[in-house]
């Protein structure tokens, strides 16, 4: 490289007036196999695969609009969480005896740390020449593993977890008018109805009971014998056949327009 | 014409080393999906950077219509999913995109592990991609409280609740995160907020840009 006197820059800048690198690709034929240049040759698959999954991913978005539940409402002691499904191992964790209660910072902080320390170690423990998975088994063996319990703990999370009521608690309901002066709904509000249908029929871990489309006869008979499905068991009325009447008139006519 | 612009820029700026860097080089035949199959394993890494890149470019979009404080968040989520023009994808994009990039660099993580090519001399690099993939469990973490329904309030009373059990220091993150010891309100959601869209962002650039110079300074791992 040329330098001190004779130098010629580009004005009063650094940068060289001559001997710039000439604007010629690499010539890659005398690489070994079949090597190619990353622009433009490879860049063009790679926009070719980048773009199979970009329709992928819009199907998926188009298909499955996303989720969104009723405003939080953080009264709401009924509510059962459940984080996104990347966090579910974790969570679940947190479920078992021995990390959780007094043993909670085994399950919250200790094991995951471990894990992402462990992780971020692995050059260091790992430190043979070899590479290929079969070779160096106590690495795979470990990853593999931890795999393992990754999905087992995921997949205990989900099948614990009761998607039906949740999808319940969390439903979008449109509130309703109703007179909260009216008999019925003092009658509502001093049965055990109120625990689970909430204080305007939003619903908890019972029903909404808005737009039930039901009769006033056959509420009082659900009230009285539970539902078919069993979701609701017989027995919670407690009050007499006349408030039963006025009750279930009350609540078939809770209609959200 | 595009030649002479470029002369024009490569007189003043020296450009042709720069591009020599970030564009030509070669690719091995070892992790060319066109050559090999099986090499499309090496595609999951650049796979998840194109979802980082409709993560950031969906975000921008649905910062024009969110509004993060507690009376309005829901419904501006709300208007922005049932009333606004396209909304429903770019936020549907965002959403599942915050799935898809986590499955991605999980997949790239056990390519690289099992191919072992974290292995001398690419220790930091490995390190560094460890830091990527907890910071964007962050990002998944502080997204998850943004639309203010009941799962976001409720899911991250229990993540403030797993930070503050940390030994020592656990209450004051937890004074941190939600800004305080016992309320999970209107000031979390400000700070969930700001982590998500200017904190965690700016780390995750900086730890990419890392990632992607260390990958041009010492070229890809060979083959098996």
């Amino acid at each position: 490289m040329q330098r001190g006197k004779g130098m010629k820059f580009v004005g009063d800048s650094r940068i060289k007036a001559s001997h710039k690198m000439p604007n010629v690709p690499k010539d890659y034929s005398e690489h070994p196999g079949k090597t190619e240049a990353f622009w433009p040759n490879f860049l063009l698959k790679e926009w070719l695969i980048g773009a199979v999954f970009l329709i992928g991913y819009l199907v998926l978005t188009l298909a499955n609009p996303a989720p969104l539940e009723r405003q939080a409402d953080p009264t709401d002691t009924m509510y059962i969480p459940v984080p996104d499904w990347y966090f579910l191992s974790m969570y679940q964790l947190l479920k078992y005896e021995f990390a959780s209660g007094p043993w909670n910072i085994v399950g919250a902080i200790i094991m995951p740390g471990l894990a992402i320390g462990a992780l971020m170690l692995v050059p260091f423990m790992d430190t043979t020449k070899e590479r290929r998975p079969f070779k160096r088994p106590l690495p795979t063996a470990f990853m593999l593993l931890s795999v393992a319990a990754l999905i087992y703990l995921t997949w205990e999370s989900v099948a614990n977890h009761d998607w039906e009521l949740a999808e319940r608690q969390g439903a979008i309901v449109e509130e309703i008018e109703f007179d909260m002066e009216s008999e019925g709904y003092h009658i509502y509000a001093e049965s055990s109805c109120i625990g689970c249908h909430g204080d305007s029929f939003e619903g908890g871990m019972g029903v909404t009971l808005v737009d039930t489309g039901l009769t006033a006869e056959e509420i009082a008979d659900i009230a009285v014998n539970g539902t078919e499905n069993g979701k609701m068991a017989p027995g919670y009325w407690s009050g007499t056949d006349e408030e039963l009447k006025i009750l279930s008139e009350f609540i078939s006519e809770l209609k959200s327009d | 014409m595009l030649n002479k612009i470029y002369d024009w820029v490569d007189e003043r700026l020296d450009i042709t080393p720069i591009w020599r860097d970030i564009a030509d080089h070669e690719v091995p035949e070892h992790v060319n999906p066109a050559h090999h199959f099986s090499a499309f394993i090496y595609c999951f890494g650049g796979l998840t950077f194109f979802i980082t890149v409709i993560q950031i470019l969906s975000g921008m979009f649905l910062t024009m219509y969110y509004t993060p404080d507690i009376e309005n968040a829901w419904k501006s989520v709300y208007y922005l999913q049932n009333e606004v023009a396209f909304g429903e994808i770019v936020r549907g994009m965002h959403h599942w995109g915050a799935s898809l990039v986590i499955v991605m660099m999980f997949l790239h993580t056990l390519r690289v592990f099992f191919t072992g090519s974290y292995k001398k001399p690419r220790e930091l690099n490995w390190i560094v991609g460890v830091l990527i993939f907890v910071t964007m469990l962050g990002l998944g973490f502080t997204g998850y409280l943004l639309p203010w329904d009941m799962k976001a309030l409720f899911a991250t009373k229990v993540g403030i609740e797993i930070a503050g059990s940390v030994p020592f220091i656990g209450e004051q993150i937890k004074i941190l995160l939600a800004g305080d010891s016992e309320i999970l309100g209107a000031q979390t959601l400000t700070r969930f907020f700001a982590i998500h869209v200017f904190f965690l962002p700016a780390a995750l650039l900086g730890l990419l840009a890392a990632h992607f110079v260390f990958i041009r300074r010492q070229g890809i791992s060979g083959p098996l």
